[in-house]
């Protein structure tokens, strides 16, 4: 298992950028939008937790499709697939493995960004909680939707139009963290929530994906 | 001897189902006919909102409608998985763009409904979120079907789909709950007689309610024999080309 997880970590940052691609996309994403709503410190305050999270969670979408397609073109899925390692336990591993090459970094970039956003100064911390306890939900909701579009070509924007559905609760609940974080507001609630949000995606959905897995390489 | 399971054979499920596609049919045309006309024309008007309730006949049965079809498709999922009875997974593909249209018709006569009343098309109220949410859910769900073209692979993915999106579906009608306070009112129509309207609304509502679920199967019926029909030609052919 330990194995698998290097094996993929060290082919995701070497692999041509699936490492810093998320990074400079939630960087431009934060950039473009005081272009668009304008440089009011403000207004870029208020809406920088939801803005934040969105920026989030499209950087997650966008490397999603690599979490499976590799693997499943060159047949080392099917070898995975054969190995004494159960099909669950093997996409659990790969979700954990793009959480850290993709949500991880977001966790630790957050502040920065946080900062050109101007978010006030009290937010930080339920910023950083919430992208922390919510990103693994991402991933691993991610993976199901990679494992359904594994065998369809250019199932890029067949994926983001199944995943982006199941991100709702996430979102809901992680931007809530943050903007309560913000205001000062207690914000235990939809904490728990998130964390719950992620856990139970974490236990349950691997089986789900393992499912749709073995039909596709059927 | 009469089991529900013999209507997986797909010939007796086609006989069966065409000999009450008549009655059906013609139930769902005069329900329809009977309540909406009944709605529409013989219902006093609302003492404040005037004739904008009579939206209510269209707007509520298939608001019903959009929610049951994903309950429907998600047993007929669940059979597909358990039993691989292969009508059960072309009834589940024939109802999607069914529930797709009622969810569409619901969100829009809603806003029809809304822009003289709460003075506004759309509001982020909880159900309404709730059904624009329900209504992506549909359009991945036959996207997926649409792009898959081994006919058992995408049977099987979207029953997957099928449960673990109705897992996410309800968990973000709860969410959405919890992210904002609605405008919506309360259920109108409820099996506890107290929050009812009154019964000279919901008779009317009733029969075209009846008229919305018989219309639903008659459609179901008709597009699930003709994609029977075309895997079967589609059989043909194959065979043909193979002597």
């Amino acid at each position: 298992m330990m194995a698998l997880l290097k094996r993929d970590m060290r082919l995701a940052v070497r692999a041509g950028g699936g490492f810093g691609l998320g990074l400079s996309f939630f960087l431009i994403v934060v950039v473009l939008i005081p272009f668009g709503v304008g440089p009011e410190t403000g207004l870029l305050g208020r809406i920088a937790p939801g803005v934040l999270w969105v920026a989030a969670l499209l950087a997650c979408l966008l490397s999603l499709d690599r979490v499976f397609s590799l693997d499943f073109e060159d047949g080392s899925l099917d070898l995975l697939a054969t190995s004494p390692l159960p099909l669950e336990g093997v996409v659990a591993i790969k979700a954990i493995a793009h959480w850290l090459t993709t949500g991880l970094p977001l966790v630790f970039a957050a502040p920065v960004f946080a900062l050109l956003m101007s978010l006030p100064v009290n937010g930080y911390s339920a910023l950083v909680v919430s992208l922390f306890l919510g990103t693994p939900a991402l991933s691993v909701i991610g993976a199901f939707g990679a494992a359904l579009t594994v065998g369809i070509k250019r199932g890029g924007l067949l994926l983001s139009l199944l995943v982006l559905p199941l991100y709702v609760p996430t979102l809901i609940f992680g931007a809530e963290v943050s903007r309560r974080g913000a205001e000062g507001q207690d914000y235990t609630t939809p904490l728990l929530m998130l964390a719950g949000v992620s856990f139970a995606a974490l236990a349950l959905l691997p089986f789900a994906s393992a499912a749709v897995l073995r039909v596709n390489l059927r | 001897m009469a089991s529900i399971w013999e209507y997986a054979n797909p010939l007796k499920f086609m006989r069966t189902s065409e000999t009450i596609l008549p009655f059906v049919a013609w139930g769902a045309s005069i329900c329809l006919v009977v309540g909406l006309i009944w709605g529409f024309f013989f219902t006093p008007d609302d003492f404040r909102q005037g004739s904008t309730v009579k939206i209510f006949y269209i707007h509520v049965p298939s608001a019903m409608m959009a929610i049951n079809i994903w309950v429907m498709m998600l047993i007929t999922s669940l059979v597909w998985i358990i039993r691989r009875h292969h009508v059960s997974a072309l009834a589940a593909r024939a109802a999607a763009p069914i529930g797709a249209v009622m969810t569409l018709i619901a969100l829009y006569t809603g806003a029809v409904w809304g822009q003289p009343m709460w003075g506004t098309w759309w509001a982020w109220d909880p159900r309404l979120t709730s059904f624009l949410i329900l209504f992506l859910f549909y359009l991945g769900y036959m996207a997926l079907w649409a792009a898959i073209e081994n006919d058992d692979t995408a049977a099987d993915l979207t029953s997957v789909l099928c449960l673990v999106g109705s897992v996410f579906a309800l968990l973000s009608r709860y969410a959405v709950n919890f992210w904002n306070q609605g405008l919506h009112q309360g259920a109108s129509l409820s099996l506890d007689k107290q929050e009812n309207v009154a019964d000279v609304f919901w008779y009317p509502a009733l029969v075209a309610i009846a008229g919305f679920v018989l219309l639903f199967v008659t459609l179901v019926i008709i597009r699930t024999n003709t994609e029977i029909r075309a895997r079967r030609s589609r059989a043909l052919l194959a065979r043909e080309r193979m002597s």
